[in-house]
């Protein structure tokens, strides 16, 4: 090891400008932009793999007959699709916004840890992988295909099922670590290597998002990998952790899927309710309103987002102490997500709005997600609970406040920052028919389902009772529709990186925009802030 | 802001490197191979085999070539603070990984073994019907269908592992003290007698396993005193051996006359690890052996 | 019959086209919003019959007036900021960032402490109410106990010695679209568990494999069951009817095909149940000594194998691949380890292919299921005459032409003596 590395040899030149070429600028990449746009292209490529999981999910859900898939298929294209969404589409594209973002917006020349940064995002691919290849393996003979137990893994049906199960907590495990390894990077860079002047109360709201989301990731997600451990173990070391007949509790599992799943809920919200104020605040063109109420608001959020898991489980018959206490403390979150509405309403409130679309798409988002939070002041009565749990209510209001939330989110996001990192501007046209149509068809998809689960059918089933039916066919045919209306998405993303149609864009590009990022020429080049900027 | 009162320099920025991806690859290697194997599919070996490999080169790769830029001088202030708490958050998740394991015993222990034999409380409207008829509440406990063991008492083994781990953490201050003051034997010695007294600790600790399994019938299936003790002795033994490669290789680097007193970092973040896991052990030794 | 009609009952025999047309125009009403009145038809809970039910009912439509209300209020502000304080209307903007004076600071804080009103007030005492009102279990006149199985319900009465199994009724023809559809497709039962109106009746449940939930809406009620330890809850019907529900965590892939349906009659007829439920259990105790033809052996089982075994078996007796193995023998499986291993010590595989195994082992398989994998034992479920018509029926159909005839008094030798 003595001798040196032929590599660093090369160290002492002057700052290498232009990005590297070919294949390996992004398999070796160290540059936070490059890396960012890793995460983000695999996000929205998993999104489509997601979203065609849905699509099946509908198809089959369209009529009251077993047609297109199989009560097992059913179960593991169910499973997917939610491991898929969450954890390979909307967490790795908040990601991808944090790493391309949050270097340019507080003034640092790239993220602290950059080949750490690489690896944890292509231990992603590999999660991915790992996930869906049972499929593969089940083509070939072996096995029984993927996981089947729902994303949540509840045991002992996850100790029942399949060696596809295996296979997904191993991909837990990679996500955890690439997750962990992501939040790390995050937390040094914002913490070491802010521009002179650029104190923590001066931090844009996006990068104090990603403090709160970076820490839960730390707070909950090392959990979660130990109960995988667990679980591997249960299925086939022989130990009782989630087994009564060894003294264990499967309702163990529940905590600690919980302990995490309740925060990382937060975790695929916080990012793009960061992102959301930047964008009213352009298009108001007006400062945003109650920048400090908000920081606050998320650090509260961080904190009771930990304290309240158990509200997942209010028909898993918990004592009515424990089930009043959860209730309680969930009732109390809706303060501070009270008050990220309410400065979102200050921010735009007697501004001077236009309505491009990311605006669009965040107005969306507040009256959406609104629906999603609303709903789910209902379902924190312990009570009631017990008539909503597991229905259809329940899928309904989570996608409100998913796909409403981070989904509306991250679309605003994207198109808000896709001329200032391609250069170029999308075609506005086709962004307001993707937002009109998302929002008409997102409605006619799940508008249907919060009915369905009030008159009582239950979630997770291929099949259902004939009440059910046209309220169904309801909800695929607009499932259909939103799938349709995200091609319209992909095509003006396509359009906008790799043709040259769209206007050339500005360094502030939009009007009403400031901050760091909008002092850069679009694109950006390769590398930014060698020397830091100095904030008065 | 602590960049205004230092001169500036160019914060270092590393070119592309083909560590990253294909420490990746290695893991998804052993994460596939440990799927595969465990349901008895032949092909895991293979892909173990071939990912453990990989892992150990890369590893040995990316930290070569950071240690060579450690030597060529690129890394200052601003990059060692980046490194320190690049390590100090990865020690918080490991905290947030035992505290689980913590939990579970505790859930274990005190709520699900309590609630399973609460069924058969007398004049209860759950007796008629309890599931385990003859299960008692009681700690040590492999569950109502579990067979019977001994537990390892703590004043054996447990507690001159204890005592030998906590002088490791007492030898490695040492060293870390003669390395700051410039006395390299005090360094190299301290550093040999924490990894031996490490690696001790393994030995009784195997030598303890073996016993629970072949004279105490404590084994994986034990019921929750089985499993919880398993994964949390486990894993804290799987601590000690990575703590102990970390200090082996510094041991190796201060043979060679790396770290300075003012500049050894990768000194402070093995020494930072070892303590960690000393706590740890200190708690397990608490609340697995002795409570 | 109008269309409300339609949305709650459906037809009872839904062709495609017709439920095309009925999708059709529930997208019209959803997406224009019907009537107050239809919409309170179709998305309300059904109607409660029992205590809590009408509690959570009551909360739930409190919940709905406040959440539309400040859904009203929250939109009506977004909308009337986006009309009055868009540029066409506002060419500067004003340039506030927070609350400014002790006045502005009261405002902002109103919706705060609504909020908290609504939380801790207004929807957390009546919750309360029924939290506490769900955990009184105590001073029931009667316990039934509630055990899930894969996939299928089974009750049982201690206080008068009686308890059968529950199993989905629906013909797997109807599942699979090969005949019309019942008006209660999927939500009907072979034994409906009878309970006695006007009494406190408490509920113990327990599970035999994985998490599942008892859930019937009409009682407002929804109790996970989970392996290994007991849960209850208890329920007081006012009103003689059929009451449908469904298991409500997923199970495996039966999960959809284990419905709950509670019959609920007056304490005289309920009487009267359990006079004729002995005597029909009695009955079928008496046919494990019985001996029967081998047409209606075969006959019988055909109806247990439709009903039970089809779901994974499939109608046609081919399995599913590397899931559930064939019957017919002679056609290859592949599956996990275990599986194969399990069927190979049992004689019913050899080289890669399903076989016809020892007629005493067929029998096991069914009294006692198969450890590690998904084959469940149905001792517990289904009489020694059941048992001996299906696997008679198993070995002399799909192609198996053994010609074994086995007589219930074979599987009541094997059920005692493992």
């Amino acid at each position: 090891m003595s001798a040196v590395n032929p590599a660093i040899e090369h160290l002492h030149e002057p700052h290498h400008d232009a990005p590297p070429r070919g294949i390996t600028r992004w398999l070796y990449a160290t540059n936070h932009k490059d890396i960012g746009v890793m995460y983000l292209v695999f996000g929205v490529l998993m999104f489509f793999v997601g979203g065609l999981l849905a699509e099946l999910i509908r198809s089959e859900l369209l009529t009251p007959t077993m047609r297109v898939l199989s009560p097992e298929a059913y179960n593991q294209v169910i499973t997917i699709h939610g491991l898929v969404m969450v954890f390979a589409a909307v967490m790795p594209i908040t990601t991808g916004f944090a790493n391309y973002l949050i270097p340019l917006m507080i003034g640092a020349p790239d993220m602290a840890l950059p080949r750490l940064n690489n690896w944890g995002f292509w231990l992603l691919p590999a999660a991915a992988i790992l996930l869906v290849l049972p499929w593969g393996l089940k083509l070939l003979g072996i096995g029984t295909g993927t996981i089947d137990t729902g994303w949540t893994m509840y045991a002992p049906l996850s100790i029942q099922a399949g060696p596809g199960a295996d296979f997904a907590f191993v991909a837990v495990l990679l996500l955890g670590l690439s997750s962990t390894m992501a939040s790390i990077n995050i937390l040094v860079t914002i913490a070491q290597q802010r521009a002179p002047g650029m104190s923590w109360l001066k931090l844009p709201v996006f990068v104090w998002s990603w403090v709160v989301t970076a820490l839960l990731l730390i707070a909950v997600f090392p959990a979660l990998m130990a109960g995988c451990v667990m679980q591997i173990a249960d299925r086939h070391f022989g130990t009782h952790f989630f087994s009564a007949a060894g003294g264990g509790d499967p309702v163990l599992w529940e905590h600690i899927f919980w302990f995490f799943g309740h925060p990382e809920v937060y975790i695929l919200l916080l990012p793009t309710t960061g992102i959301l104020p930047h964008i009213l605040a352009t298009f108001a063109r007006k400062p945003m309103y109650g920048y400090k109420a908000q920081v606050y608001s998320f650090v509260a959020i961080g904190v009771m987002s930990i304290i309240v898991w158990a509200h997942h489980m209010f028909t898993s018959g918990l004592p009515a102490g424990v089930e009043i206490y959860f209730m309680l403390s969930t009732m109390a979150i809706s303060i501070p997500v009270a008050v990220l509405f309410f400065c979102w309403f200050g921010t735009i409130w007697r501004g001077s709005m236009t309505f491009e679309t990311p605006m669009l798409f965040a107005l969306g988002y507040i009256v959406l997600f609104g629906i999603g939070g609303l709903t789910g002041l209902v379902l924190s009565d312990a009570a009631a609970d017990q008539q909503y749990h597991n229905t259809y209510f329940l899928v309904a209001h989570f996608h409100y406040a998913l796909f409403g939330g981070p989904i509306m989110g991250i679309f605003a996001g994207l198109y808000y920052y896709l001329p200032k990192m391609t250069g170029r501007m999308y075609s506005e046209t086709l962004g307001r028919w993707h937002f009109w149509l998302t929002l008409i068809a997102f409605n006619v998809v799940f508008m249907p389902q919060f009915l369905l689960g009030i008159a009582g059918m239950p979630r997770r089933i291929p099949d259902y009772a004939l009440q059910f039916a046209p309220l169904n066919m309801v909800s695929s045919i607009g499932a259909f529709l939103l799938g349709a209306t995200q091609l319209l998405f992909l095509y003006n993303l396509a359009r906008t990186v790799f043709g040259t149609a769209g206007a050339p864009a500005s360094a502030r590009v939009w009007e009403g925009s400031s901050g760091l990022e909008f002092t850069l020429p679009s694109p950006p080049p390769f590398h930014t802030f060698s020397t830091p900027p100095v904030i008065e | 802001m602590n960049a205004v009162t230092e001169p500036h320099h160019p914060y270092y920025i590393p070119r592309p490197s083909p560590y990253p991806i294909v420490l990746s690859a290695a893991l998804f290697l052993l994460g596939l191979g440990a799927a595969l194997r465990v349901n008895a599919l032949a092909a895991g070996w293979w892909a173990l085999g071939l990912g453990a490999l990989l892992f150990a080169y890369v590893l040995f790769r990316w930290f070569g070539e950071v240690i060579g830029e450690s030597r060529a001088g690129l890394y200052r202030a601003q990059e060692d603070r980046a490194f320190r708490w690049g390590m100090l958050w990865f020690i918080t998740s490991e905290v947030v990984f035992f505290a689980s394991l913590f939990g579970v015993l505790f859930y274990e222990r005190n709520i699900a073994v309590p609630w399973l034999a609460s069924f058969n409380a007398a004049h209860t409207s759950w007796a008629p019907f309890s599931p385990w008829p003859h299960f008692t509440a009681h700690w040590p406990n492999s569950g109502p269908a579990g067979t019977p063991f001994e537990v390892v008492n703590p004043w054996g083994i447990p507690a001159l592992n204890t005592l030998l781990l906590l002088s490791s953490g007492v030898t490695v201050t040492w060293a870390h003290a003669g390395l700051r003051a410039g006395r390299r034997l005090q360094l190299k010695a301290g550093l040999l007698l924490t990894v031996a007294l490490g690696l001790t600790f393994l030995g009784f600790q195997a030598h303890e396993f073996a016993e629970a399994y072949r004279d105490l019938g404590l084994t994986l299936h034990s019921g929750v005193y089985g499993a919880t003790f398993f994964i949390l002795t486990g894993f804290h033994g799987l601590h000690v051996t990575v703590g102990a490669i970390m200090l082996s290789a510094i041991l190796v680097r201060a043979w060679k006359g790396d770290f300075t007193p003012e500049h050894h970092f990768a000194f402070e973040a093995a020494s930072w690890y070892w303590h960690f896991v000393d706590v740890v052990w200190l708690l397990l030794f608490v609340f697995v052996y002795w409570l | 019959m109008s269309t409300i009609g339609y949305f709650l009952r459906g037809g009872d025999d839904m062709s495609g086209e017709k439920i095309l047309q009925l999708g059709l125009l529930g997208m019209a009403g959803t997406v224009g919003l019907a009537g107050p009145a239809a919409a309170r038809a179709f998305y309300n809970f059904q109607t409660p019959v029992t205590p809590i039910g009408r509690d959570v009912l009551f909360i739930h439509d409190l919940f709905l007036i406040i959440i539309a209300i400040l859904f009203l209020i929250g939109t009506g502000a977004l909308l009337y900021s986006v009309f009055a304080h868009s540029r066409r209307r506002r060419a500067h903007a004003a340039t506030f960032t927070q609350p400014v004076g002790r006045k502005q600071w009261l405002w902002a804080s109103t919706p705060f402490v609504a909020l908290l009103i609504i939380d801790y007030l207004i929807l957390g005492i009546p919750a309360l109410h029924s939290i506490w009102a769900l955990a009184d279990t105590a001073d029931a006149q009667m316990t039934v106990q509630v055990t899930a199985h894969q996939w299928h319900w089974q009750y049982q009465y201690p206080a008068y010695g009686i308890g059968f199994s529950s199993d989905l009724s629906t013909p797997q023809q109807q599942i699979d679209n090969q005949a019309p559809k019942n008006p209660h497709f999927l939500l009907q039962v072979d034994h409906p568990l009878v309970l006695p109106t006007h009494e406190k009746i408490r509920l113990m449940l327990a599970s035999s494999d994985v998490i599942h939930a008892f859930w019937v809406p009409a009682f407002g009620i929804k109790q996970d069951v989970v392996p290994g330890y007991l849960r209850k809850t208890w329920v007081q019907i006012d009103k003689p009817g059929v009451y449908r529900g469904q298991c409500a965590e997923l199970c495996g892939v039966g999960h959809a095909f284990m419905p709950i349906v509670v019959r609920a009659v007056s304490p005289a007829q309920f009487q009267q149940w359990v006079t004729q439920e002995r005597a029909r259990e009695a009955a079928v105790a008496a046919t494990a000594s019985a001996t029967y033809s081998e047409t209606q052996l075969l006959a019988q089982g055909r109806h247990v194998f439709q009903t039970l075994c089809a779901a994974c078996h499939q109608l046609n007796g081919l399995g599913l691949p590397g899931a559930f193995p064939p019957i017919a023998a002679g056609h290859p499986f592949a599956a996990s380890a275990p599986m194969i291993a399990a069927l190979r010590a049992r004689g019913f595989y050899r080289q890669g292919e399903i076989v016809e195994g020892p007629v005493v082992n067929h029998i096991r398989i069914v009294l006692h299921g198969i450890p590690g994998t998904p084959m469940p034992a149905f001792a517990a479920q289904l009489s020694a005459a059941d048992i001996a018509a299906v696997i008679t029926y198993e070995r002399n159909d799909f192609g198996n032409h053994t010609g074994d005839v086995i007589e219930p008094a074979q599987v009541a030798a094997l059920e005692d003596g493992h």
